[in-house]
């Protein structure tokens, strides 16, 4: 660890009054808190698609996301902090995302690499394909790119830092004593078509209304 | 004897291993964090450390590298932003995943078209970095950007404004495109003239 | 085997009424009656020696009325091939005679015609859906069938230009998402149907007994769909005795990204970048695999020396391919990561080159009807050089002894899952795979396509029939790899490297094409049905990773559930030419 980095974590980098003196300590946890996550991100060993292939590269030797602290792949989504959504999401495969990403413990991160990810991608058009995994889960980040190059991935990491370093122990969502710890979001299920649960009276109605009679004046 | 093969495949892994010490002490000092370093490393004679130390160095992308379009407008000279985009529909019909939406622009008097945009977007998350659209705009009005560090916190739909960058900038990352294009373009100039030439006179 | 004259034998009058030419302007073969379907099949193979059945693939000729499975046949000894047609009424239920029984290597395939076109194959040992899930509604290559976020029938569409205000499809499309229902659906009455429970009636039944007085369970082992073994978004469902396998079923379709739906929407030049996303390792070949086809129906050359740099960058990319193949491997084994990231080493300095020429690192988009984008240039040129004189052919070498010779690796693989000859063409094995069985068929050399012919290079092959072979075939075809570049490095002429004008309106006419290439994993080909319209009517992609998977099972069970994943690795899978 370089020098700099040591400085940054001690100092909370502006005058303190003496009567905030209890707002200092809550500042300074908070850069060893968010020094501590930011610096041992464990993205979850999970590929879905070509983008999957680019993050292996950032994993190998010429990226080497272990400068960042984030070599460990954990194949277990229990031991990860981040989930990278590398590649185009499939209906298909929505259920066991959804799944991986309940069975994560908070702190959780979810970053969605490439265009497929984000927003459909090139195959967003296809009958298998879901229009971009926020629909479903929360994501932190968005790199845009078809593929993002290793480079580019990485770039989207630190942007994630970087979000990581706003955070404050005292509103993170893990700890805010609501018993809420983790956002558990529904498994959606594979019907004729993929069904969300938390959209079934839209769903519902909706089917319902085009299965009304055409209007009288069409018959005639 | 059992155990040859292992030994022989460790001896690679130790040669590896020396070769990074030796290769470090061969460019003390200049290794990291130089262009030479960076050029020897992507070279194909590297040995050892392979690594970039994205962010601090980076890796040049070459001319050709393709990321995400973008728009070209020429700066004129009180500052005003000419587009070189004539709105002729082109790269959105060449783009594969048809994410390029565009807004013929109309002259508010006559209500004819203008040969310029009214509005156009592009779906960054459709984009497939194709290129097709850059390729075959006739008006080499919309190029590929070497931009690669464009992570956000939110979807990126890029508009007309996101997209416009001046000419300079295209002439900064792909210099040899743009010299070919501008020798190509001076020669249709040219000839225009010539043959308006003896019309004219 | 003594080759008869097939070109001129008139299989019209050996098979009267039931067989005719398909005289359709552009097509050619034969159109088979389904019910001589069978025995045309085997006349073809025994009598003919079309031994091997390398595609089969649904095409519905919605105007016609007609519901059709193509079948291309080729010989393992070389030479040109043989494409029947069969058809039938489009009326469900469309009923076809099942191949599996003349060429096993039939059955994934024909599952996959059933899932997307609702043909039934009868007597299909196992017909269920592939790709999409069992449930799904509706046939999604039917002509006639729509998805959710159907823009327009054709591209380009028409909303993007003049007028093209930016929306969101979700926002156009009925349920505001990518999601279809029937009118009048209701998902809380609606009762799930576990979508497994074919899955598991398929598989040999699980039982228990007693066994010296202990009672015993066979075990259903779920490996992925997110498995760090499986290579992607693969699965494997597995019922073992104890740690052998007994019996094993693929699932996939976790990444079925519609392909070929939307490949028949594109025009023909939108398809180019998609084929990147195939394989996605090696872009390059699939350029080629699908240009070829339609340099087929255009019926024009290529230019010279884009003849050449499409063989220096189909061989650079097998080269890397093998490299990962062998890195990911030996993962796979348990090496961890050392020979991965030497692996990835090679592969980042391969995929510079294809970076500064192409403009990607994988979504290479390099090709072009005719010839290729961008020539070489001349940094580029010399970065090959360096590479394949003096680079490669030393880290390859550096490879065989990390590995070769190691004991564990030789004790693992050596006569591990053995795949004969006769087992490897039945199961329509390609690339690799088959080279490895003892069958010397490239083809490069079967059927030569570019300018393959003017290389002297050999096909690599292996008899043990083993794991071991597997592997030590890979090194063998990058050497040979390393051989052809030499050549071509040299030979690399100058001049025009397209031989047509760039244009992204591309006249093809009416008529079908079969382009195969030897990728890197295997035969890669792409059907391509064209009516003379700006896309294709039908565009199928054959690809190796899919076929190849026909033969897991038979590789598979008597083994360890450990070597499972070895066997996986060995086959060299990519899930997105897998699922498409
Ligand atoms: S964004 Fe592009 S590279 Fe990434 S998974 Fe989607 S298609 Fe593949
Ligand atoms: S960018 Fe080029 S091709 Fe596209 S509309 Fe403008 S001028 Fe035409
Ligand atoms: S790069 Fe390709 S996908 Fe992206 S806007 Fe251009 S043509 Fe469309």
């Amino acid at each position: 660890m370089k020098d700099e980095d040591l400085r940054d974590l001690n100092l909370p980098g502006y005058e303190i009054p003496p009567e905030l003196a209890g707002q200092l300590a809550i500042t300074t946890l908070d850069r060893v808190y968010n020094f501590g996550r930011r610096s041992s991100i464990w993205p979850m060993m999970f590929g879905l698609a070509c983008c999957a292939i680019e993050m292996i590269c950032a994993q190998a030797g010429r990226y080497d996301m272990a400068r960042f602290g984030m070599e460990v792949m954990r194949p277990s989504p229990r031991q990860s902090d981040v989930m990278i959504v590398a590649g185009t999401v499939t209906k298909k495969m929505m259920p066991a995302i959804v799944r991986l990403y309940n069975q994560m413990a908070e702190p959780k991160y979810v970053v969605a690499m490439g265009a497929c990810a984000s927003g459909g991608g090139p195959f967003k058009e296809g009958y298998n394909v879901v229009a971009g995994i926020d629909k479903y889960l929360p994501v932190d980040v968005y790199i845009p790119g078809c593929p993002p190059t290793p480079q580019a991935l990485v770039a989207g990491m630190i942007k994630l830092q970087e979000k990581i370093d706003k955070q404050s122990i005292k509103h993170v969502r893990w700890y805010d004593g609501k018993k809420e710890d983790s956002v558990a979001v529904a498994i959606p299920y594979l019907g004729p078509d993929l069904i969300d649960p938390r959209r079934i009276p839209e769903i519902k109605a909706k089917s319902m209304e085009l299965a009304q009679p055409p209007a009288p004046a069409a018959e005639a | 004897m059992n155990g040859k093969g292992i030994l022989k495949g460790m001896g690679v892994t130790l040669q590896r291993f020396v070769d990074t010490y030796l290769d470090d002490i061969r460019w003390w000092g200049k290794r990291y964090y130089t262009p030479e370093g960076i050029a020897h490393r992507s070279s194909t004679n590297t040995k050892g450390i392979f690594t970039i130390q994205y962010p601090e160095e980076k890796l040049p992308v070459p001319e050709e590298f393709r990321y995400k379009p973008f728009l070209l407008y020429e700066e004129g000279e009180k500052g005003e932003k000419n587009i070189r985009c004539t709105s002729c529909g082109i790269c959105a019909k060449a783009c594969p995943t048809q994410c390029i939406w565009i807004v013929r622009g109309t002259d508010p008097a006559t209500g004819r078209p203008v040969p310029q945009p009214a509005g156009f977007w592009i779906d960054a998350d459709i984009c497939m970095s194709c290129g097709f659209c850059a390729e075959f705009c006739p008006f080499d009005a919309i190029k590929m950007d070497h931009n690669y560090e464009v992570a956000s916190y939110t979807r990126n739909l890029m508009d007309i404004d996101e997209l416009m960058k001046p000419v300079s900038y295209y002439a900064g990352i792909r210099p040899l495109n743009y010299a070919r294009e501008e020798e190509a373009r001076k020669a249709k100039e040219a000839a225009k003239a010539a043959k308006a030439a003896p019309a004219a006179g | 085997m003594a080759t008869p004259a097939t070109e001129t034998l008139d299989l019209a009058v050996k098979f009267p009424g039931a067989v005719r030419a398909d005289t359709r302007p552009g097509f050619s073969g034969w159109v088979v009656a389904p019910e001589k379907l069978l025995e045309f099949a085997a006349f073809v193979r025994d009598e003919l020696g079309y031994d091997y059945l390398v595609n089969l693939c649904g095409v519905d000729n919605l105007p016609e009325g007609q519901m059709e499975v193509v079948y291309n046949v080729y010989k393992t000894t070389g030479g040109p091939g043989l494409i029947f047609k069969t058809q039938a009424a489009r009326v469900d239920p469309i009923e076809i005679p099942s191949l599996v029984s003349i060429w096993p290597g039939a059955e994934l395939q024909e599952r996959e015609a059933w899932d997307m076109y609702g043909i039934r194959f009868s007597d299909h040992p196992d017909l269920r859906r592939i790709l999409m899930w069992e449930g799904f509604a509706g046939f999604p290559l039917r002509k006639d069938w729509k998805e959710a976020f159907h823009d327009e029938e054709i591209k380009p569409y028409k909303s993007r230009w003049p007028d093209g205000k930016h929306t969101y499809a979700e926002k156009r499309s009925a349920y505001g998402d990518n999601i279809n229902f029937e009118p009048g659906f209701d998902p809380e009455k609606w009762v799930p149907t576990d979508p497994e429970e074919a899955l598991y009636a398929a598989l040999k039944k699980y039982k228990s007994e007693e066994k010296d007085g202990i009672k015993t369970d066979h075990i259903i082992v779920n490996m992925g769909p997110q498995h760090p073994s499986t290579h992607g978004v693969f699965r494997a469902v597995v019922i073992l005795d104890g740690e052998t396998v007994l019996s094993l079923k693929p699932v996939m379709g976790y990444l079925h990204r519609n392909h070929e739906k939307i490949g028949e929407r594109n025009t023909f030049l939108h398809n180019m970048p998609y084929t990147d996303r195939l394989d996605y390792f090696n872009s390059m070949t699939n350029n080629w695999g699908y240009s070829m086809a339609v340099e087929k129906l255009m019926g024009i050359q290529v230019a010279e020396r884009a003849e050449y740099i499409r063989v220096i960058m189909s061989e650079l990319s097998r080269i890397q391919n093998h490299m990962i193949l062998i890195g990911m491997l030996l993962n796979d084994l348990g090496a961890y990561f050392t020979p991965a990231l030497y692996a990835f080493e090679e592969r980042e300095l391969i995929l510079d080159i294809f970076e500064a020429v192409s403009g990607s690192r994988m979504m290479c988009n390099y090709f072009r009807f005719g010839g290729v984008v961008r020539d070489i240039d001349e940094t580029s040129l010399r970065k090959i050089k360096d590479l394949v004189f003096d680079r490669l052919p030393r880290k390859i070498e550096e490879f065989d002894r990390l590995l070769t010779e190691n004991e564990i690796i030789v004790s693992r693989l050596k006569g591990q899952a053995i795949l004969t000859s006769e087992d490897a063409i039945a199961y329509s094995m390609s690339g690799p795979m088959l080279r490895a069985a003892g069958v010397p068929y490239d083809i490069r050399r079967a059927d030569p396509y570019g300018v393959y012919d003017r290389f002297d290079f050999d096909v690599a092959v292996r008899h043990n029939c083993d794991m071991m072979d597997r592997y030590l075939i890979r090194l063998d075809e990058m050497h040979q790899s390393v051989r052809i570049l030499e050549q071509a490095v040299r030979q690399l002429p100058e001049g025009p490297i397209s031989s047509q004008k760039p244009s992204y309106q591309i006249k093809v006419p009416a008529g079908e094409a079969y382009g195969r290439v030897e990728g890197p994993k295997g035969e890669l080909g792409f059907y391509v049905v064209s009516n003379g319209k700006a896309n294709p009517w039908r565009y199928h992609v054959r690809t190796p990773s899919f076929v190849n998977l026909t033969a897991l099972e038979k590789m598979c069970v008597g083994t360890k559930i450990a070597d499972f994943v070895a066997i996986l690795g060995s086959i060299d899978i990519v899930l997105g030419e897998l699922d498409r």
